[in-house]
């Protein structure tokens, strides 16, 4: 499928790729990819690697770091082939070009649904033995012995006799040989970097500040805009006054662009303060009335009515009909906003031919292309540079690449490299949430105690619907992402009913950190705890009792009990509460300890947590993950909520939106279950089983049950005075 | 002009004395490791430290550092107890509120060498981290008072 060609420097400039000059070699993709670039008298067998005559190695790592350390797990990937040594190993972000694609979500370079290691695992690993077969084929015939007689390691092919060869050396005549097509990996026994917690490649430039985040772009002559944005979704500018803004020191335009109006000034501060004197005049559109109130009336109507089957086995609208005492219930969860800690900021230096972008994007291909019908470029004259993501969870993979093209927007406007930067408000005010759902979840049971039948209706937005995804993601009018984590319930029910209404109402929303597992795993986890207590069991061995086909469910559940401690005593007012979660190729149990404070706030004291992601590239990143994902799906679980009063976003700032601080952070503890199945993901199953492990406990520590997130004093003062 | 120290130089800024260090720092001096997070210290992301002190530098008017001493992340040795332990303790996920994390550590283990976890709580409540990297601070925090040999938990 490869084959090596060798390109003159003019070659490669009229591709428009950058080059170091000299003799290069490139690998072309099938399908009539590109070349990638490459320095000068390296070896670059294909897109993914290239090796100095100093014997560096450059990894090109084509998903966005986001901290979910894939400038370290794909690096091993590679790295483990190639047999180097792994202290000489760089990174570098991938450009946007067809070889970097996702191998899996059709023609788009994306970081998204935690992919990466599962997705770029074969390919990345046949990089790296492709380049170690070459490198000791180029060693074995410069001695003149057989490839078979020579071996590498460490970043030297070993020869008879004892000779040695730096990859370094050997770069030049291993550039001129064929790329293999099927080389040979190593077996699990083999490995000696994968499995192994190696520490990340990017925690040095992190700690001391010289990380490169979108916010940290400074090009000399760039200017700082921010925006007056709509206070009301879909409103547009009437009319405005710049006068008192340019009055400004420091302001250099006022400008109206379709995002709003734009202040650009020679820094943050001056822009900032150029739009806070600003007067704008808005045409606030349809949806200046909306209120979540009203909304959730509107959900709650909606859901006590038959929906868009999304599962159906057996017939559990009838069993629920003849059942003596069927068990309903209604669950909610809000809107959510993403809150990356770097707010959304976007760099364009726009000219009349091309058009070059630095941001911390998951969604290279989809910016690149919108940027270019913004600007009225060709996709290829768009260059985007990918950035460190302070944060992503999703927001930077926006469908509607909402800061991208308004960067775009105020570059155009201004005709000189500029910088938007968010404001934290605007942040969190300008759109894109995780829906908002209303769940009505019934069962009932048989004699045994088994749930007989289930039926979950499902309320709320599609993410899908309206964007150019729709045609490929939502079928026959599901959204999956609105239902995954409820069809897909590995419990063992003859009659299963999930159905949906998807709604309409303005608010734009997007895949937040676990997408629709975020809101199903509340429901069906804490319903289902709900059932094992009105069938008179432990909700643990409940659990255990129907998950008798799924073992790897089995598996974390047992261990994530047992490092629990479930069924010991605990101290008084302090309950335990557990969950259990498929989600992105992995399976998580979680055992959360509460107990209620003085003021009536849930406070949670320790989270275990087993996992079984399959097979493991770096152990300590995936603690990570877990760890982060508890810690982001309990500050959902016990603070977060973006609500809306005549049609605006209540929340601004983390005193409204509050997050989980240091204080409130739970010890989490995380077990990694042994698997030799396929690798699953990490960035996002850590979250969907805290929420209900969190309810199940407070449950257990109270005796009061809680259907709405989030948990507040209210909510949980509330439930105990109906109980 | 507004005259200070920053990072052990002297250094003298023309601007309005309303605009806050941060944005000095940032837009002006282009020592983008301190980060902007909220704009109304309640993240911590923009920590820097006054004489010594944890401050956040996105509601410090430039007017208050007149003939004080600025450190910011960049000020701090590499070799520095606390990014020692950070890196030991593979603290970093994203990185954005890291280095106003580590400003808030150092601070607080000039004034506590030893601290327990309830200084940490109290000291590091002001630092969000999105990522959810609090026990791993905790521990960094812990290991960097023990003289980099693993910290226990107090």
């Amino acid at each position: 499928m490869s084959e090596i060609i060798k390109v003159s420097r003019r070659d490669f400039i009229k591709t428009g790729l950058m080059v170091g000059g000299g003799l290069v070699l490139a690998c072309h993709v099938p399908l009539g990819g590109r070349a990638a670039a490459a320095a000068e008298a390296a070896f670059a067998p294909n897109a993914f690697l290239r090796i100095g005559a100093d014997g560096s190695v450059t990894v090109i790592v084509n998903k966005s770091e986001m901290g979910q350390g894939v400038y370290t797990s794909l690096p091993m990937l590679v790295a483990e082939e190639l047999a180097c040594d792994w202290k000489r190993v760089r990174v570098e972000a991938a450009p946007v070009a067809p070889e970097y694609n996702h191998t899996q979500f059709g023609a788009i370079m994306v970081t998204g649904g935690s992919t990466s290691v599962r997705s770029e695992w074969e390919r990345l690993s046949k990089a790296g033995a492709a380049a170690r077969e070459m490198l000791v084929a180029a060693a074995a015939a410069g001695w003149r012995v057989a490839p078979a007689a020579c071996r590498a390691e460490n970043g030297v092919v070993i020869g008879p006799g004892g000779r040695r060869a730096g990859y370094g050396s050997l770069a030049a005549r291993a550039a001129k040989l064929p790329v293999p097509q099927e080389p040979k990996l190593k077996g699990p026994k083999q490995r000696k970097l994968i499995g192994k917690a190696i520490h990340r490649l990017d925690s040095p430039a992190k700690i001391n500040g010289t990380a490169t985040f979108g916010m940290d772009v400074h090009t000399p002559g760039m200017l700082t805009a921010v925006i007056a944005r709509p206070p009301v979704f879909g409103a547009t500018v009437k009319s405005f006054d710049p006068k008192k803004a340019l009055a400004v020191p420091g302001v250099k335009q006022v400008v109206a662009v379709p995002a709003g109006v734009a202040v650009v000034a020679d820094g943050f501060w001056p822009a900032q303060q150029g739009r806070e004197a600003l007067e704008v005049v808005w045409d606030e559109g349809q949806w200046a009335q909306i209120s979540t109130p009203a909304m959730r009336e509107e959900y709650a109507r909606l859901a006590a009515m038959p929906g868009l089957a999304a599962r159906h086995d057996g017939d559990a609208p009838s069993e629920l009909a003849k059942a003596a005492r069927p068990l309903q219930a209604e669950y909610e969860v809000p809107y959510l906003a993403h809150a990356t800690m770097e707010p959304l900021n976007c760099f364009v230096d726009l000219k009349k031919e091309s058009c070059l972008i630095r941001t911390g994007s998951q969604f290279q291909t989809v910016d690149r292309n919108a940027a270019a019908r913004e600007a009225g470029l060709k996709p290829e004259q768009v260059t985007l540079e990918t950035t460190f993501l302070g944060g992503g969870f999703g927001r930077r993979a926006c469908t509607g690449s909402d800061f991208v093209v308004e960067a775009v927007q105020v570059a155009k406007a201004v005709g000189k490299p500029v910088k938007v930067i968010r404001s934290r408000e605007d942040d969190m005010r300008a759109g894109y949430y995780r829906p908002m759902w209303y769940d009505r979840i019934a069962a009932c049971l048989d004699d045994t105690g088994r749930p007989l039948a289930w039926r979950h209706t499902i309320v709320g937005q599609s993410i899908i619907a309206g964007t150019p995804f729709e045609p490929a993601m939502v079928k026959g009018g599901i959204d999956h992402t609105s239902v995954e984590g409820a069809v897909d319930i590995p419990y063992a029910i003859p009659n299963l009913l999930v159905d949906l209404h998807t709604t309409k109402n303005g608010v734009p929303v997007l895949w937040w950190r676990s997408v629709g597992h975020s809101h199903n795993a509340f429901v069906v986890e804490s319903f289902l705890d709900e059932v094992a207590h009105s069938a008179g069991q432990d909700p643990y061995q409940y659990r255990r009792s129907l998950l008798a086909h799924h073992p790897r469910h089995l598996g974390v559940l047992q261990t994530a009990a047992e490092k629990a401690g479930w069924g010991e005593k605990l101290p008084a007012g302090t309950g335990r509460g557990i969950a259990v979660h498929e989600s992105f190729g992995s399976f998580i149990a979680q055992v959360a300890e509460v107990s209620l404070d003085a003021a009536g706030q849930v406070q949670v004291h320790r989270v275990v947590c087993a996992i079984d992601c399959g097979r493991i590239v770096n152990p300590d990143i995936i603690k990570a993950q877990m760890e982060s994902g508890i810690v982001f799906g309990l500050s959902a679980a016990l603070y977060g909520a973006i609500t809306l009063k005549n049609g605006r976003v209540e929340q601004g700032n983390f005193d409204t939106y509050p997050l989980v601080r240091m204080q409130a952070a739970p010890k989490v503890e995380v077990y990694l279950v042994p698997s030799d199945e396929p690798p699953g993901g990490v960035g996002e199953p850590g979250v969907p089983p805290i929420a209900p492990a969190v309810a199940n406990a407070l449950f257990a520590a109270t005796g009061t049950r809680v259907r709405s997130l989030p948990l507040t004093p209210e909510k949980v003062k509330a439930a105990r005075g109906q109980a | 002009m507004i005259t200070f120290t920053l990072n052990g130089t002297k250094q003298s800024v023309e601007l309005s004395p309303d605009t806050p260090l941060l944005w000095v720092l940032r837009d002006h001096l282009h020592l983008t490791g301190t980060k902007f997070g909220c704009g109304e210290g309640l993240c911590g992301a923009c920590t820097v430290h006054i004489d010594g002190r944890a401050e956040r530098s996105c509601i410090t008017p430039l007017s208050d550092v007149q003939g004080k001493k600025v450190t910011t992340i960049e000020g701090i040795a590499e070799d520095h107890p606390v990014k020692k332990a950070w890196l030991a303790e593979e603290v970093s996920q994203c990185g954005y509120c890291q280095p106003g994390q580590i400003m808030g550590a150092v601070a607080l283990m000039q004034q506590k060498p030893h601290p327990t976890d309830a200084d940490i709580d109290a000291a590091m409540s002001g630092n969000l981290c999105r990522c959810g990297t609090y026990g791993r601070i905790r521990r960094a925090i812990h290991t960097a008072a023990a003289g980099g040999k693993g910290g226990k938990q107090s």
